[in-house]
């Protein structure tokens, strides 16, 4: 019998109106698909369909394209900075006002836990509409280059993870630097993006500037391949990213890609230990581990390694998984069945691999899609468990000597995007960092994400960087280019 | 370890740390290598700790368990014979309109006060606690200190609250601050040692885990945060990373050390934040009155307030919270 049981606590569905279905958001309007099946998200958490949303076929997405091309011709590259942030200031605040609707609607179509949707990525979403509002006007003052000016319509295509965070990073440059969108979000996971349309059109913004088109990979290929698309912006799997690098090879289409990851997180026997738990929890668990930034390898010097699986192990057992609409629950459910297929059978790769597998016990609930937080032990370098991105609560743990071996684990892996320091020595912060070949590094920290910070890869998880100053260079066109 | 010795607390000590001489060396070598304490991410900790959502049955719990964790508290020169019996009173009889009211743990007086409020507790369960040891600077010979120490124990004190000498602390001179706190818990007899560190003037995280490893090996029978007579007392992470010592000094020895924040908590919410902390950082072993305390005098006035409410469905107010000392504290 437990001492001090935490009653439910759940965040109420009200505040939130889910239609039954959607179409399309086009030239400012929601209008029917041109001939699409409509598809059906669910909420992971509890299989129950939510709504149903269109599958915009290659002529919904040219709709969108054109809608795009005229809203930038005629209305948004013509006018000035200033009003460009006035708009994106707008919508700012109106996401601020709808604040708690946009975070129970995360939670309920993606599955992540409320105190996340509502603590993490609804602020961070109005922080990027407010920052990239004040950009609008100050692009000449920004070392771009000569005369940056847009590059007309862009394409984005964003993964299921932080839906409506993923789409604040790609709409708000986009839209500061005077270019015009069609964003296709990820099949799992439509709604914020459909809510978003809305906030659009109450922020009265210009028809066309912002287009919405629902889909899954085949909309996500017409949005690649439609010439009338200037650049591409991708967020999401370096399978996929090699797909659409390979789509535009040879055509005038500039894009960044934000691909996949498979961070080291490095313990040091300085460290301060309590705390580096608790960043491996954040850096691991933190949204179910469906984080391309994750800390999904724990480095963990040989000499301290013991002591840190009992610290770690005895912390997961105070990790409520559960209800994501509990304000209690921190690990909520799998995305998708798809998802939680894949990460059973990288589990099973672990076990058959030699590792020592570990997990925290916990009940779990009958219906929708669900997994323990893991961790894997004694695991190599080249266990697949330790190369390949899982994607799932599992974190695996391998062990190093010195300070150079650390360095050179960390970056024996194609991937490149970030990477965690733990050690009381700044010194050795530093040292380390320079040498870590990876596009974020986070000291006595982890998944620390602000708006005036480029986020990006080196290596297979991308190129182009998202946030601050450098994210607006790839949205701008300068000088003589035509 | 009730009736120790200085004597056996050195032997322990030597023993623990691996020395055949407790020296001020040796000492500074073993504090000087616990982890270090890295301060934003303790800060953040604390805080998410702090969005747990308690509601209902568990708040309801929560409200009797904390009422029965407070050491009801008077500390000012101006206490008067009437002002410590009217805060046993209290104790006794915390809501008089709700008899269902859980008891204090215990009062918390200056030493020379005990006789009055043992008048008016005497068999009951509330205990009686005395400040000791030249409270609240702790500026004072030895002699001084632990003269104050034996006068409240002889007065009828059931705990002790003493207070560790900072300055020597800061200077670096460990083993006096050993010394001090295994002489004073052998003055004690059978009377519980709480060791006030007062974290505020210790300033660093770092040396609030030393300052409570310290004085877990000299003899604590409780880690207590601050006099409350500077600021900052209490807070929920030096409280988060006192409750991290005790967790591992018990790893360590297997024995177990209570943990008193004081000073600073006013309210039920505040209140309920440190229970979620113990529960999630040391453990539901501690969620006991025996092993936690909550150093206060107005934090009852507002769970009264809120235990209230949860029974009769509406906030009442200061008047039906009867409060012996008004001004409040």
């Amino acid at each position: 019998m437990v001492t001090f049981e935490y009653a439910p606590a759940p965040e109420s569905r009200s505040v939130v109106d889910i239609a039954s279905s959607y179409g399309l958001f086009i030239g400012g309007e929601f209008v029917e698909s041109d001939g699409g099946t409509p598809f059906k998200t669910v909420n992971p958490a509890t299989e129950e369909v939510l709504s149903e949303v269109a599958d915009a076929t290659e002529q919904d997405v040219d709709a969108a394209v054109r809608a795009a091309r005229t809203a930038y011709s005629r209305v948004w590259s013509r006018m000035s900075g200033t009003d460009r942030g006035k708009y994106l200031y707008r919508i700012a605040r109106i996401l601020q006002e709808r604040a708690r609707e946009f975070a129970v609607l995360e939670t309920l179509d993606n599955g992540k836990p409320i105190r996340e949707s509502r603590d993490v990525d609804i602020p961070l979403v109005a922080a990027h509409f407010f920052y990239h509002g004040g950009w609008a006007d100050k692009l000449d003052h920004a070392a771009l280059g000569d005369n940056p000016r847009p590059l007309g319509v862009v394409g984005q295509v964003i993964p299921w993870n932080f839906p409506l965070l993923m789409l604040a990073w790609k709409v708000a440059p986009a839209l500061a630097c005077g270019n015009t969108v069609v964003l296709k979000p990820a099949e799992t996971t439509p709604l914020t993006a459909l809510l978003f349309a809305e906030v659009c059109q109450q922020a009265e913004l210009p028809p066309g500037v912002v287009n919405i088109v629902t889909g899954a990979g085949a909309t996500g290929q017409a949005i690649v391949d439609h010439p009338g698309i200037d650049k591409l912006a991708f967020t999401g799997s370096t399978a996929v990213g090699k797909m659409i690098a390979r789509s535009i090879a040879g055509t005038r289409k500039k894009a960044t890609l934000e691909l996949g990851g498979k961070a080291a997180n490095i313990v040091f026997d300085d460290a301060p230990i309590d705390q580096a738990v608790e960043g491996i929890v954040d850096g691991i668990f933190f949204n179910q581990g469906h984080v391309c930034c994750a800390g999904s390898r724990i480095l963990v010097q040989e000499n301290i390694a013991e002591e840190l699986d009992h610290r770690l192990k005895r912390r997961l057992q105070t990790l409520r998984v559960g209800d994501p609409m509990d304000k209690n629950t921190d690990v909520g459910a799998i995305n998708s069945r798809t998802q939680l297929e894949r990460i059973e059978e990288m589990v099973k790769v672990g076990e058959s691999e030699g590792a020592t597998r570990w997990d925290s016990g916990c009940d779990l609930p009958a219906n929708g899609f669900w997994f323990r937080p893991t961790v894997f032990s004694n695991v190599s370098q080249s266990h697949r468990i330790a190369q390949e991105e899982i994607f799932g609560p599992v974190v695996s743990v391998l062990t190093f000597r010195t300070p150079g071996e650390a360095v050179a684990k960390a970056n024996n892996t194609p991937y490149g995007l970030s990477a965690g320091i733990w050690t009381e020595k700044g010194s050795r912060i530093l040292w380390m960092a320079d040498q870590l070949r990876a596009g974020v590094v986070w000291a006595n920290t982890f998944n620390k994400f602000d708006p005036t910070s480029p986020f990006g890869g080196y290596k297979e998880s991308g190129y182009g960087r998202e946030g601050g100053r450098h994210g607006l260079e790839a949205y701008v066109r300068t000088g003589a280019d035509d | 370890m009730s009736t120790a010795t200085d004597a056996d607390a050195t032997t322990r000590a030597r023993d623990i740390l691996g020395v055949s001489r407790l020296s001020n060396s040796a000492l500074t070598t073993w504090l000087h290598g616990l982890p270090g304490v890295d301060q934003v991410g303790c800060e953040a900790r604390a805080a998410a700790l702090s969005t747990r959502s308690i509601k209902k049955d568990s708040k309801a719990w929560a409200i009797d368990t904390a009422i029965s964790m407070i050491d009801l508290t008077t500390l000012e020169g101006a206490d008067t014979p009437g002002k410590v019996r009217g805060l046993a009173a209290r104790a006794l009889v915390p809501d008089p309109s709700d008899p269902t009211t859980p008891r204090p743990a215990a009062v918390c007086v200056y030493g020379d006060m005990v006789p009055f409020a043992q008048e008016v507790l005497g068999e009951s369960s509330v205990k009686v606690a005395a400040v000791a040891t030249a409270f609240p600077s702790g500026r004072a010979s030895r002699a001084v200190k632990l003269a104050d120490t034996r006068d409240a124990v002889a007065n009828g004190a059931d705990e002790i609250d003493m207070v560790i000498d900072r300055g020597a602390f800061l200077a670096g001179d460990y083993l006096t601050v050993f010394d001090e706190i295994a002489e004073t818990k052998a003055a004690c007899g059978q009377a519980r040692l709480k060791v006030i560190m007062e974290t505020g003037e210790l300033v660093t995280y770092d040396n609030a885990r030393r300052a409570s490893w310290l004085s877990m090996l000299a003899g604590a029978d409780f880690i207590k945060t601050s006099t409350g007579k500077i600021s900052p007392a209490a807070t929920l992470p030096v409280t988060l990373v006192m409750l991290e010592a005790v967790r591992d000094w018990r790893g360590l020895t297997g024995d177990q050390v209570g943990v008193k924040p004081a000073g600073g908590i006013r309210t039920s919410k505040d209140a309920i934040k440190y229970l979620v902390t113990v529960n999630e950082v040391a453990g539901e072993e501690w969620l006991d009155n025996h092993w936690f305390r909550f150093g206060a005098s107005s934090l009852l006035n507002d769970l009264i307030l809120q235990r209230q409410k949860l029974a009769t469905g509406a906030y009442s107010g200061g008047d039906y919270v009867a409060d012996d000392a008004p001004s409040g504290y």
